[in-house]
């Protein structure tokens, strides 16, 4: 018997070892979550910004607003689209008052999109805002945005909810066109969920 | 050596029950090998029949047979089925078999872990599909829609038929793996005294590299479909854009296995290849080394390319060209194993038998396989290209022609040394020829509706379209059904094919020639040894 079958030895140590890399390859799956994350953090991939604290997600910051730069510059043009998605469980109609804008780097300016409650019960939901190309999002800045809280809408009730915002004149001069995009969630089943990513960050 | 020969030892493992619990219970390398064989071969049917219905559709513009959800639903099962159902078995059946033959092993290193990683996968199969005939019922809305990456949020939204999908993909993930642990403490610890790794036939290394690729990125895939299975019902947001998730992430992660395992279907095959060139061509394989070095970059590179795959996602520039630069590199061990298989043939004395056909066709098939996806690496080209039947076109070369053509090739040559009988060379003849010009009926036209803008996962198109979607469709008919000559031939090869000696091939070299076709149970029960 020991003739035919050669000492097993090592196949033990052999396999051991392979479990352990399969076990570090389903741990590194997990690690690529907060990995991506700080990747870009460092590196703006993705368009989410560095450094500033609030909740962003495809690019956009939330968090506090800077102070209006006076410096406008006026040699260029940007083109700036606005768009928005209600989200499947959240009935809806959103639509933007501005659907586009030509605007120089560094004015002030204010859109509004209009939301209306299709239902006969009073609903919240809140709005994730995104930005493209990405790269444009850490030039960004929201003064003020209905994003950045929960709406309540009542039965039936139709509201404008305003934005404010200013391009920084820093931005890169291959950027001619911006496209801000919101998603409006249901925030029943996402209350708990939205918590936890504020407090994560 | 001799089948009566007996040893006080094989009265023991003379025994085994007959029937079904024989082959529940085998742990014969043999026996298991023939088990994922044909269970390949099942699935390669069943997945067939999916997309022969997707093609039935797709004949004429306009909905005939199906409503979109439906569609939706055949092109992502067929998808992990061929994939996992019947590419990556019928590679671990050649493994199985092989392996210990050619390595001079008794048996593979850890028999009842075999058999377990086999039974794995009826169930798994059987999970992945359960949700049609649930839906037959009025249960649920059908198998998974998303298409077989299932991308987020599609994927968090789907019905049913994902979270079976996710768990099928669980099940089938860790079968792998343990055939994979198998694999490869089989090739570390049970060679032939004297066959040191660098002897080491090629098979054995495309199947050496393999394993550790299936080690290194399954579980990424088995952790990302979990983070999707707790996303959609344990309340985390992984990616579920609503909580601060991002699904740009699962991409990533999905690809990170994904990548791979192109070249986890394909290494094998590249593997067997220098095996029946060599033969057929009476000559030994040319560079022996540099082939194995190939495999060890192109394993090394395929980890490292990923995004690829979605270049029109939205990567910031430097991350293209990185993902396009790294991308191309990988035909460059590419191009050393195609001159390496060419310059197998160069003056040999070359006969051309149904394997070597099949060789042959995989060569310059996959060679076309090779130079549509160098187009689709250029970042500027692909933006036109992403997610149109150029893809579907170009990943179908790779794996029918380089995945299913490849393992045909293995049917086909080692086909004699498994039943001890001889194929029908002339129906072999005709399997090949009609399924390399089938297919390339099939695939042709879609690289033009590609280039033209024809979206792939869409079951109704523009009338521009029509006249390249009835010749695809026409010539998949012709594939789908050529390739029951190929399970006849089988048949009526183990049934009474004409005896073979123990080379079956007379160029054929290696130890798995020196035993007996068929091999007896238990083969090198004393190990040969290699000088």
């Amino acid at each position: 018997m020991e003739r035919l079958h050669p000492a097993p030895l090592g196949h033990g140590r052999l396999i051991r070892r392979l479990l352990l890399l399969v076990a570090a390859a389903f741990i590194f799956a997990f690690a690529l979550v907060p990995l991506y994350d700080v990747l870009c953090q460092a590196t703006g991939f993705n368009g989410k910004s560095s450094g500033r604290a609030g909740f962003g997600i495809g690019g956009l910051q939330t968090g506090e607003p800077s102070a209006p730069t006076s410096r406008v510059d006026s040699s260029r043009l940007l083109r700036v689209e606005f768009t928005g998605t209600v989200m499947p469980g959240l009935p809806w109609d959103m639509r933007p008052l501005t659907f586009s804008l030509d605007i120089h780097p560094g004015e002030l300016q204010q859109v509004s999109y209009l939301v209306r409650n299709t239902t006969d019960h009073s609903i919240t939901g809140q709005a994730v805002p995104s930005l493209s190309p990405g790269q444009a999002a850490r030039y960004f800045d929201k003064i003020e945005c209905f994003c950045f809280t929960r709406q309540t809408l009542g039965p039936g009730e139709a509201r404008e909810m305003p934005l404010t915002f200013i391009i920084k004149p820093e931005i890169d001069r291959d950027i001619t066109h911006i496209t801000l995009s919101y998603a409006f969630f249901g925030i029943e089943d996402q209350d708990r969920n939205l918590t936890a990513a504020r407090e994560a960050r | 050596m001799s089948t009566t020969t007996t040893h006080p030892a094989s009265d023991l493992h003379a025994y085994q029950p007959g029937g079904i619990m024989r082959w529940l219970t085998t742990t014969n390398h043999k026996d298991i090998g023939t088990l994922y064989l044909s269970f390949s071969l099942l699935m390669f049917f069943l997945g067939g029949a999916m997309i022969l219905a997707v093609r039935a559709e797709l004949f004429q513009p306009g909905l005939q047979l199906m409503q979109p959800e439906f569609f939706n639903q055949l092109i992502g099962i067929h998808a992990l089925v061929m994939i996992f159902g019947a590419l990556m078995p019928a590679a671990t059946g050649f493994a199985n078999w092989m392996l210990p033959l050619m390595l001079g092993a008794p048996d593979m290193a850890l028999p009842r872990l075999n058999n377990w990683s086999f039974w794995l996968l009826p169930p798994a199969a059987f999970l992945l599909t359960l949700p049609f005939g649930l839906a037959l019922f009025g249960i649920g809305d059908g198998a998974l829609a998303t298409g077989w990456t299932f991308y987020a949020p599609l994927s968090v939204q789907g019905g049913m038929g994902v979270d079976f999908a996710i768990f099928a993909v669980h099940i089938l993930g860790i079968s792998s793996i343990m055939g994979s642990i198998n694999i490869i403490v089989t090739i570390f610890n049970m060679r032939a005294p004297g066959m040191t790794l660098m002897k080491m036939p090629l098979f054995a290394w495309g199947w050496l590299i393999t394993a550790f690729m299936l080690i290194a990125t399954l579980p990424v895939l088995a952790g990302a479909v979990t983070m999707l299975l707790t996303d959609r019902h344990f309340g985390t947001h992984f990616f579920a854009a609503a909580g601060g998730g991002d699904p740009i992430l699962f991409q990533h992660l999905f690809w990170f296995f994904g990548h791979p395992e192109v070249y986890i279907l394909l290494l094998p095959v590249w593997g067997l290849m220098p095996h029946v060139l060599s033969t057929f061509s009476r000559k030994p394989a040319y560079g022996h080394n540099a082939q194995v070095y190939s495999f060890i970059v192109i394993g090394l590179l395929s980890v490292v390319v990923w995004a690829h795959h979605f270049f029109t996602a939205g990567l910031p520039v430097p991350a293209l060209i990185y993902f396009m630069f790294s991308t191309m590199a990988i035909s460059l061990p590419l191009a050393v194993l195609f001159f390496c298989w060419i310059a197998t043939m160069w003056k040999g004395a070359m006969s051309f038998e149904t394997p070597m056909l099949f060789a042959v066709g995989f060569i310059v098939l996959f060679g076309i396989a090779g130079l549509t996806g160098l187009i689709l690496a250029d970042v500027a080209a692909d933006a036109q290209y992403h997610h149109s039947y150029f893809v579907v076109a170009h990943f179908h070369y790779a794996l029918f022609a380089g995945g299913i053509m490849g393992v045909m090739t293995g049917v086909y040559y080692w086909l004699p040394k498994w039943t001890g009988h001889m194929y029908s060379e002339r129906l072999g003849k005709l399997h090949f020829w009609l399924t390399v010009v089938s297919f390339n009926l099939t695939f042709i036209p879609q690289f033009f509706l590609g280039l033209a803008g024809m979206p792939r996962r869409i079951p109704d198109y523009a009338l521009q379209f029509a006249e390249f979607n009835a010749i695809s469709t026409l010539g998949a008919f012709v594939l789908g059904f050529s390739q029951l000559l190929f399970a006849w031939n089988i048949w009526s090869c183990i049934r009474r094919g004409p005896r073979v000696e123990n080379r079956a091939w007379e160029g054929a070299t290696g130890l798995e020639w020196e035993l007996s076709s068929p091999p007896p149970h238990h083969s090198w029960e004393t190990q040969p040894v290699v000088k």
